[in-house]
């Protein structure tokens, strides 16, 4: 089964530049008797396409295996990757520069989308840590719901004192957006998410254990507080790279997660490599949809994934008791 | 050896342990006793090292719990919690694998070995027919059965390690959503555990007549503190049974019967 998923995210990215309002031929793609600054076909696809479909198998993958890692650390298989606030800090500082953007120079939405979604990671944890040795999961995630509102509150204000061109930029930016145009912002957050998913995969096994609850996991003989900390700031890191990217793209990291189980089962080592892979995948074709449905339109790839997230997460809701 | 020296424990400003001292021998089958709030729970807590005490030790062969390093202590003491809810669906083979974890290195998969010992284990228990069951969809009996499971794999060290000392085995309630036939088949498989294997047993319970059929040491808790502690047939008396549960021991002595 991870097999095949491995096999189809490659296919995916590969497939997608093809796809779109403007045709393009394979043969012209790799063709060498062009030039490759007269080539139209091989620009569209190199420096229009490519960099999109690669940032689409990167931000949903990521944000897939960031759902998983928050899911388990919560014990509780509704969790999101937004859960904890990490995008509604990282939302507040694309917001800023969006609108006072031309004050803060040598700051693009990027990093201070990073910026943003560090703070908030910060407060939560620091609340979740500070009256309990370890972390106590019932403060992350009331903590996470009310910075959640609070950002969303500040979001607003700052989109109301701003004027309509950059609320609409704003707007779009919110609803997650791969308008990915060069593969300067893949580079930047490549490394946090490679980080990411080195911690990832030593955790696979801790996360198993910690949904048995922290004290079974502790008498299998698993220091919790550190898987604790090592999940919660890794999915926290890979959900703010992958934000930085595409903006708060929702749903991707439930449903993805949740299809995976059914697929491969619950132990995490199969859960989250299966989920970097489809999560990919999916989000590259959610994109090509969003591409093309519309077209010569571009959706924001947000829609897509809500329209097709929001049935299936009540599914699940009303599934899981 | 596992031994309790003095220990005291408090949830803030609220007393909940005080000068609780036993120890536990190596094959014996420890029952503590007590009502609700008595701090039953919270001393088998303290014995895992979820808690620490406040004042006073808790040693397993002279080493404290604190300070021995948490993959070793899990090779050799494993809990059975009262009630175990993953929070996905994971089979119940996988769950008597979750067992092993101290037994690998970080990135390592179950070898053979582990299969062995999660197969043997679940052979133990009675439970080799549910492995491929996922774990939320068993009975309260037969979660319980997997889970000991759990535990006895954990505690499989293999033929290799003889000096890690004997395995403990540590309950919490065993018996609170067992019906009487479950009662009887967990109490002969502890038995047959501390005899076969040498498994020293220490378990929390409200149910007399599973502590006096299974035990062959019993501690009365009552807020807090040692009340009394021996043979269950010198400690459960008309006399302390009264004074703890304001009962009369008529009420509970058929109970008594084994």
């Amino acid at each position: 089964m991870l097999l095949i998923c491995a096999a189809a995210l490659p296919v995916a990215v590969l497939a997608a530049p093809f796809i779109g309002s403007t045709p393009i031929a394979i043969s012209q793609v790799f063709s060498r008797t062009l030039p490759f600054d007269q080539n139209v076909d091989a620009q569209i696809f190199f420096l229009a396409r490519l960099p999109r479909a690669l940032a689409a198998a990167l931000v949903g993958g990521t944000l897939a295996a960031a759902g998983v890692v928050f899911q388990a650390l919560l014990r509780n298989p509704l969790a999101t990757p937004y859960t904890l606030g990490v995008s509604a800090g990282a939302s507040l500082g694309a917001m800023l520069v969006i609108t006072f953007g031309a004050r803060v120079p040598f700051f693009g939405i990027a990093g201070a989308s990073m910026a943003g979604a560090f703070l908030a990671v910060m407060v939560v944890y620091t609340l979740a840590a500070a009256r309990h040795h370890g972390l106590s999961t019932t403060v992350l995630l009331l903590a996470g719901v009310t910075l959640n509102s609070f950002f969303s509150a500040l979001i607003l204000f700052v989109q109301y004192v701003s004027d309509f061109a950059q609320s609409y930029r704003a707007l779009r930016w919110l609803m997650g957006d791969l308008d990915v145009v060069s593969y300067t912002p893949l580079v930047g957050a490549l490394p946090f998410v490679g980080l990411a998913f080195l911690a990832f995969a030593w955790l696979a096994r801790p996360l198993n254990l910690l949904s048995l609850g922290a004290d079974g996991a502790g008498a299998r003989g698993l220091d919790v507080t550190v898987a604790q900390r090592l999940a919660f700031f890794s999915a926290s890191l890979a959900t703010g790279a992958a934000v930085s990217v595409g903006g708060p793209i929702g749903f991707v990291g439930i449903i993805v997660p949740h299809f995976v189980r059914l697929l491969v089962g619950a132990d995490h080592r199969l859960v989250i490599p299966g989920s970097i892979l489809l999560g990919g995948t999916f989000l590259v074709a959610c994109d090509v949809l969003s591409r093309t449905v519309l077209a010569p339109v571009e959706m924001p790839v947000g829609i897509i994934t809500a329209i097709l997230g929001g049935p299936f997460f009540l599914w699940m809701l009303l599934r899981t008791r | 050896m596992l031994i309790a020296d003095v220990v005291s424990f408090a949830y803030g400003s609220a007393p909940v342990l005080s000068g609780v001292s036993f120890t536990a021998t190596q094959a014996n089958i420890v029952g503590i006793l007590g009502p609700n709030g008595s701090g039953k729970t919270t001393l088998l807590r303290l014995i895992t090292g979820a808690l620490r005490p406040l004042s006073g030790h808790i040693t397993i062969d002279g080493a404290e719990i604190g300070t021995l390093p948490r993959r070793r202590l899990a090779r050799r003491m494993a809990v059975v919690a009262q009630e175990t809810h993953p929070a996905f669906d994971y089979t119940a083979l996988e769950v008597v694998l979750m067992g092993r974890y101290a037994h690998l290195g970080a990135f390592e998969l179950e070898g053979p070995d582990d299969l062995a010992a999660a197969t043997s284990a679940m052979q133990a228990s009675g439970t080799a027919h549910l492995k491929d069951r996922l774990f939320p969809t068993l009975s309260g009996g037969e979660k319980q059965r997997v889970v000991i499971a759990s535990a006895l794999a954990q505690l499989d060290t293999g033929a290799a390690d003889s000096t890690a000392g004997k395995p403990i085995l540590l309950l919490d309630e065993p018996t609170a959503s067992l019906d009487l036939r479950y009662q009887i088949e967990l109490a002969s498989l502890l038995v047959r555990l501390n005899v076969d294997r040498e498994v020293t047993i220490v378990l929390t319970t409200h149910d007399l007549r599973f502590a006096s059929a299974v035990c062959r040491h019993v501690i009365l808790l009552g807020a807090g503190r040692v009340l009394g502690q021996g043979a269950p047939e010198a400690v459960l008396t008309d006399q302390s049974i009264r004074a703890l549960y304001g009962i009369p021991a008529d009420v509970a002595s058929p109970l008594l019967v084994q």
